[in-house]
């Protein structure tokens, strides 16, 4: 049995007067501990409110959470509000995607790790703030003695986001949940916060969800792949097998638009023509169908579903054939 | 070999400066703008003033000592005179005695109204922006509609329901008046914290609704508030002073509050301006402090202008 367990999970957005929006869609996906499983689509494919819903930060109203979200043998959406607050920061953590605006920027930072620590370990405020050094160290903060006194905005981005690893990292939660952490971030720095999160996640055996659009930090993180469209998962894959020969033409299509350093000077891009409808039609059609160079009258009228095809999961009527060029696959 | 160890202290220098606390970080920079200086110069010599005025006053404010030179008929108020610095007023008692022993009623109005709406407002606005729903909605309309009566109209009802006027009753008006601004100002600020990323990562990390309430989203709503109490502590002194000035003040005028002399004054307005002047010049320079000195303060709080 897998750590965490997500089973058909569906979010639908209610508001009084306007039709129900599907964010996410029967969304199935195991983490085992130690291993890291992405998340990839573009904006409004649905990552984040999946990671929300998992949390359970949610609103209360408005948005209804269906299907199971099974940690460790219980299904968090049926604890009560007092037991998953007991849960999150001992158990799950998260790291959000704007560091600054993700800390509170009146309180030093020393104050924001020592919070969780007092909050689920019970520790007195002294020594909380030595393990919270010692956390700082870890997560490659230099001066940490300096830099628990200091409020977020004197910190670097980079800094910052490591404080915030830092302070979801605190209680050794088995379960880290990790929403584009990079992406307000410079490349290098990119770079070095990846590799710290592997690091961390092999040493302490987190599982990690790791929730992005970039799929240069699928390539370096991730074991297994969750491609989503429109609130479904349209391919899921092991990383190697998905980057090597990507079936879904939605998959394929973002793996063309990754600019090349190899590629000859001058060549355009590659993009995935259109963007997101606002409310997918997958009742009756397949979402990708209106931007999807391989569409057929099929993809119109039926939705396709989710099949197994030897460790991969795909919903696709006429998927990529195995080798296509991917400059050819969407002209300009 | 001392070259290297100088660097090394100032290199910690740098580091110490680097962790200093909030509020030293605003001291270092309140201390070099002018404005607060110029703020803080009116509010100190205020302060001062009126703590030390009992003492400082040459004559005893509530003895008529110059009634013989007041001739009623003939609108006649004794006029400046050695030991008098500005003469006396319609009762003959010695003008600046009284004027400096003002200031020191007006400081324990301004600052007791302020304090009380500050709090009354402090807790109305936490329930509203914390709670929401339906408190929030009754708390809402309670203060919709005690914005709806004009303040000074607001304060004159209040003060009025009391039989016997007196000090407290004319703080309590005034800081009743000044409650639904705070409540409001609050609330609003504490609405736009509540869907703020940070305390979004608060709760994901568990922390209880009372330690985001008041470590996440309260200290990050008080910057308005604060420059709003400076800003009401120049009105309640103003509107404190309305209310002595119709009569509805402390009827006790032996110890003298500015808005009061200048109700005294108000037949005698044209032909002795200087008894309504100088009290006006008072009110107005002690207004003008607490605004300088509140703004800047609420720039210098505000850790998001700290470089």
């Amino acid at each position: 049995m897998a750590l965490l367990e997500v089973r058909d999970l569906s979010v639908v957005f209610q508001r009084k007067g306007e039709a129900p929006f599907h964010a996410v869609d029967g969304v199935s996906f195991d983490v085992e501990p130690g291993q890291t499983v992405g998340l990839v689509g573009e904006s409004g494919c649905g990552k984040s409110v999946t990671s929300l819903a998992i949390m359970g930060l949610l609103p209360k109203r408005g948005a209804k959470v269906t299907g199971s979200v099974t940690y460790d043998g219980t299904d968090l959406l049926k604890l009560s509000d007092k037991q998953m607050r007991d849960k999150r920061g001992s158990e799950l953590g998260m790291v959000f995607q704007d560091p600054l605006s993700s800390l509170n920027p009146v309180v030093p930072i020393g104050l924001q790790v020592t919070e969780v620590l007092e909050r689920h370990r019970g520790l007195a405020r002294k020594e909380a703030m030595i393990e919270a050094k010692d956390l700082l160290d870890k997560v490659g903060i230099p001066d940490p003695n300096r830099r628990l006194k200091e409020y977020p905005h004197q910190l670097s981005g980079g800094m910052r986001q490591r404080a915030l690893i830092a302070i979801a990292l605190a209680c050794r939660p088995k379960l880290l949940i990790a929403d584009e952490p990079t992406t307000a971030l410079d490349v290098t720095i990119q770079a070095q916060i990846l590799s710290l999160m592997k690091e961390l996640v092999q040493d302490l055996g987190t599982a990690l969800v790791m929730i992005t659009h970039d799929l240069g930090v699928v390539a370096g993180l991730c074991d297994e792949v969750n491609v989503l469209y429109g609130g479904k998962v349209v391919e899921k894959a092991m990383r190697h097998r998905l980057f090597a020969e990507p079936r879904h033409p939605y998959t394929h299509g973002l793996l063309a638009s990754i600019p090349r350093l190899d590629a000859p000077r001058g060549e355009k891009l590659t993009p995935i023509k259109g963007s997101v409808a606002d409310n997918i039609p997958w009742t009756s059609a397949c979402a990708f169908a209106p931007r999807c160079p391989n569409a057929l009258d099929v993809c119109r009228s039926v939705t396709p579903a989710e099949e197994d095809q030897l460790g991969r999961l795909l919903r696709c009527h006429n998927p990529v054939v195995p080798g296509t060029p991917a400059a050819e696959e969407v002209p300009v | 070999m001392a070259l290297g160890v100088s660097k090394k202290e100032k290199i910690d220098g740098l580091a110490e400066t680097a962790g200093v606390s909030l509020a030293a970080s605003a001291w270092k920079r309140l201390k070099r703008s002018p404005v607060f200086l110029i703020g803080a110069t009116i509010i100190g010599i205020f302060v001062v003033l009126s703590i030390l005025s009992p003492w400082l006053a040459p004559q005893d404010p509530s003895v008529p000592m110059l009634i013989d030179q007041v001739v009623k008929a003939r609108n006649e108020i004794p006029p400046p005179q050695p030991g008098h610095l500005l003469g006396g007023d319609l009762q003959g008692r010695d003008f600046f005695s009284r004027l400096l022993v003002g200031s020191q009623q007006t400081l324990i109005v301004g600052v007791g109204a302020t304090i009380i709406g500050l709090t009354g407002g402090l807790i109305l606005g936490t329930l509203a922006g914390a709670l929401g729903g339906w408190v929030d909605s009754v708390v809402m309309r309670i203060v919709d509609v005690m914005l709806s009566l004009p303040s000074l109209l607001l304060a004159f009802s209040i003060a009025a329901m009391f039989a016997r006027p007196s000090q407290f009753t004319v703080i309590l008006a005034v800081s009743i008046v000044q409650i639904p601004v705070f409540a409001r100002l609050l609330r609003g600020s504490m609405l736009a914290q509540r869907h703020s990323d940070h305390v979004l990562a608060a709760t994901a990390l568990g922390v209880k609704k009372g330690a985001i309430v008041f470590r996440h989203m309260l200290p990050n709503s008080l910057s308005p508030v604060i420059v709003q109490s400076t800003l009401v502590l120049a009105t309640a002194i103003i509107e404190a002073a309305a209310l002595s000035f119709l009569g509805l003040g402390n009827p006790d005028d032996r110890l003298p509050e500015w808005g009061q002399m200048l109700g005294d004054v108000q037949n005698v307005f044209d032909t002795h301006p200087h008894l309504a002047a100088w009290p006006a010049i008072c009110i107005i320079i002690v207004a003008l402090g607490f605004t300088l000195m509140g703004e800047t303060l609420r720039e210098a709080l505000d850790p998001k202008n700290r470089r």
